[in-house]
């Protein structure tokens, strides 16, 4: 259907446009339309983001009402709270077959939320059964799974009104960083299948920049091979997110690791790039700073130099073939996904390093290795034991872990503090505001 | 030799009710158990009523609340003032840190009221962790002054 958030990507594809979304989010409805108004005329193939605050995540409704009396900004729209006329005038010319909206939130229950951005016309959102229980709460996996199995069967209903309701896994995130590619994969076609058997038929799958550009493109890569392997049947494209994990401090570091991630899109044929802005390591970004980082992105993808670089060959280091083990074994275990992603979790077949929630073993740790690339350093119960071979798990201390956790950070402020600018960047920069003098 | 039993402190560490990150956590309790002290890590979105369940239950020196959402100044006001309400808990050593609004390097006036509001130390975005390390060790483990 076209005019829908599916078909506009569809659409953008087919034109060789790749599309790019801001991750935004502001609690001043009047700020949100301003927002989704300066996105809509970016220079680019751009898509408009409602990004809910924490406390309409975690369900407290309370809070929200008292931010909003008092008037302290939130860190996104609370959509559920706004009045749906509210939410109407946020949208109202704004969105329409030109310039789709998506709901972006991290709620393990979503019920409301769901609700609410149906009731707003909406037809596009994003989260799943895991990717926003254990990444996002402290609920029990038990009640997300239960939670996002009535949501998409009541989202999936829109399809009968003429509308072709899209949802996105976060599965190829989780927590951002130190996840090696073979389980984000794994996730987010494992949640893709999870929505399907929920009634979905249009579906983005994710993947995240991680360490290493070429670790990352075959991932991307092995993405399209499990997606027709598993999910062939039903509409998708892959959207990549620009890096998760902490953010290089310098407006420079932060555009040449925005410019990586385009680059890793393009070549890893993804549809839709979701940015981050030079204002990711220090506070919420403003809108400027997201207008400014979608149109660097934007040029930079249809850079020659970028075009370039699509169809070399990657190598295989077992990407795909770990994320496979790992889909296998969750399947075997229950025809009914709900059901196989907890018994999963229970036996540590899925274990997500370093994740704290109540419902992950918490066995499985990684770190970036000498090449920039992610390694396993222990894989729990995890049945890829036959794949990989991790070394004796010494522990980690807490400067190893922020060592790795600030790998990007440092490569990338090192680097630009280093090269002299070129002059799109500069150009790019000075729009972005306040920080370039730090430099 | 100081004895280890004796200069051993039990830190509660949590995050605030909505928000969910947890690198933070991670980290700062690899960090303070380095230093000699013991970590319970209540992890994720910690409503206030389970916060002071979990410091009746566990009885820390310490309770540290790491936030980074941008909510935890509004988080840290109610949970501050749960804490204090409970009788038990009116005195227990308790500080906050990590990125407490959504406006970077503007949100430093909320310091002042987090520590009027009964914090004993407030640790903003890039402040040194060393302090948070000399501010452990100037906490009395309880046994001894029990
Ligand atoms: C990884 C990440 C995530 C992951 C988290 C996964 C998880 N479960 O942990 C995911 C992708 C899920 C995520 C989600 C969200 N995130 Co986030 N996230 C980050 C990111 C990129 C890195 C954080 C990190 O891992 N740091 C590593 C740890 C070790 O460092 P740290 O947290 O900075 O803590 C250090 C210091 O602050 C200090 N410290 C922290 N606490 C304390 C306490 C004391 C006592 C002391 C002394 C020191 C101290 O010590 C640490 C070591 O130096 C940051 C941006 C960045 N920094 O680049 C954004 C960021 C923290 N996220 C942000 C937001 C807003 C969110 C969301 C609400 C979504 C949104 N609206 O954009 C949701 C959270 C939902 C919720 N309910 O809270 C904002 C916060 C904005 C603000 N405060 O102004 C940031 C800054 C990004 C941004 N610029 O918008 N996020």
């Amino acid at each position: 259907m076209s005019g829908s958030f599916a078909g506009f990507v569809r659409d953008a594809r087919r034109r060789g446009n790749l599309v790019v979304q801001p991750r935004m989010g502001f609690s001043d409805p009047a700020e949100m339309r301003a927002g989704l108004l300066a996105t809509k005329r970016a220079r680019a193939t751009a898509v408009g983001t409602v990004t809910l605050d924490s406390y309409t995540r975690v369900g407290d409704h309370d809070a929200v009402a008292r931010a909003l009396a008092e008037g302290l900004a939130l860190n996104g729209y609370p959509i559920v709270d706004h009045d749906p006329a509210t939410t109407d005038g946020v949208l109202a010319g704004v969105r329409d077959e030109t310039f789709p909206v998506q709901v972006r939130h991290g709620s393990p229950l979503p019920e409301s939320i769901f609700a609410a951005l149906v009731s707003a016309g909406l037809d596009a959102t994003e989260g799943g059964p895991v990717s926003y229980c254990l990444p996002y709460s402290r609920a029990p996996l038990k009640r997300a799974v239960r939670s996002w199995a009535r949501c998409c069967e009541r989202f999936a209903t829109l399809a009968d009104r003429g509308v072709e309701p899209h949802l996105e896994s976060f599965g190829g995130c989780l927590l951002g960083q130190l996840c090696p590619p073979s389980l984000l994969l794994a996730m987010t076609v494992l949640e893709g299948m999870f929505f399907r058997q929920h009634g979905i038929r249009s579906m983005s799958l994710s993947f995240t920049q991680q360490t290493s550009a070429a670790q990352d493109e075959e991932a991307l890569r092995g993405l399209h091979r499990l997606i027709d392997e598993y999910l062939s049947d039903v509409d998708s494209h892959v959207v990549l997110y620009a890096y998760m994990g902490v953010h290089p401090r310098t407006p420079a570091g932060s555009f040449r690791l925005l410019a990586d991630a385009t680059r890793l899109a393009v070549r890893g044929g993804a549809a839709r790039l979701i940015v981050k802005t030079p204002a990711e390591a220090h506070r919420i970004p403003t809108i400027r700073e997201n207008v400014a980082a979608l149109e660097y992105a934007a040029e930079v993808a249809v850079d020659p130099a970028t075009r370039r670089l699509v169809g070399e060959s990657v190598a295989d280091t077992g990407v795909h073939a770990e994320a496979r083990a790992l889909i296998e074994a969750v399947l075997d275990l229950h025809d009914d996904l709900g059901t196989a992603l907890l018994l999963a979790f229970a036996a540590g077949y899925l274990d997500v390093p370093y994740c704290l929630h109540a419902d992950n073993r918490g066995r499985a740790r990684a770190r970036v290795d000498g090449a920039g690339r992610l390694r396993w350093t222990a894989i729990g119960s995890m049945p890829i034991g036959h794949l990989v071979r991790p070394p004796r798990d010494a522990g980690v201390t807490s400067a190893e872990l922020l060592s790795s956790l600030h790998y990007v950070e440092r490569k990338y402020d090192r680097a630009a503090l280093h090269a002299a600018p070129t002059r799109e960047l500069r150009a790019h920069e000075l729009d972005a505001g306040p920080g370039v003098a730090a430099l | 030799m100081p004895d280890l039993k004796v200069s051993r402190r039990r830190v509660l560490l949590s995050s605030v009710s909505s928000d969910s990150h947890t690198w933070n956590l991670v980290f700062l309790q690899l960090l303070i158990e380095e230093l000699g002290h013991e970590v319970v890590n209540l992890g994720a979105c910690v409503p206030e009523d389970e916060l002071v369940a979990q410091c009746l239950r566990h009885d820390p020196d310490l309770v540290v609340i790491s936030t980074v959402n941008g909510h935890g100044y509004a988080d840290g006001r109610r949970l501050i003032g749960a804490l204090r309400r409970t009788g038990e808990l009116a005195a227990v050593p308790v500080v906050i840190g990590g990125k407490l609004g959504v406006a970077g390097a503007a949100d430093e006036q909320y310091a002042a009221e987090l520590l009027a509001l009964g914090f004993d130390a407030v640790f903003q975005d890039g402040a040194d962790l060393a302090g948070l390390a000399r501010f452990i060790e100037s906490v009395r483990p309880l046994e001894v002054t029990a």
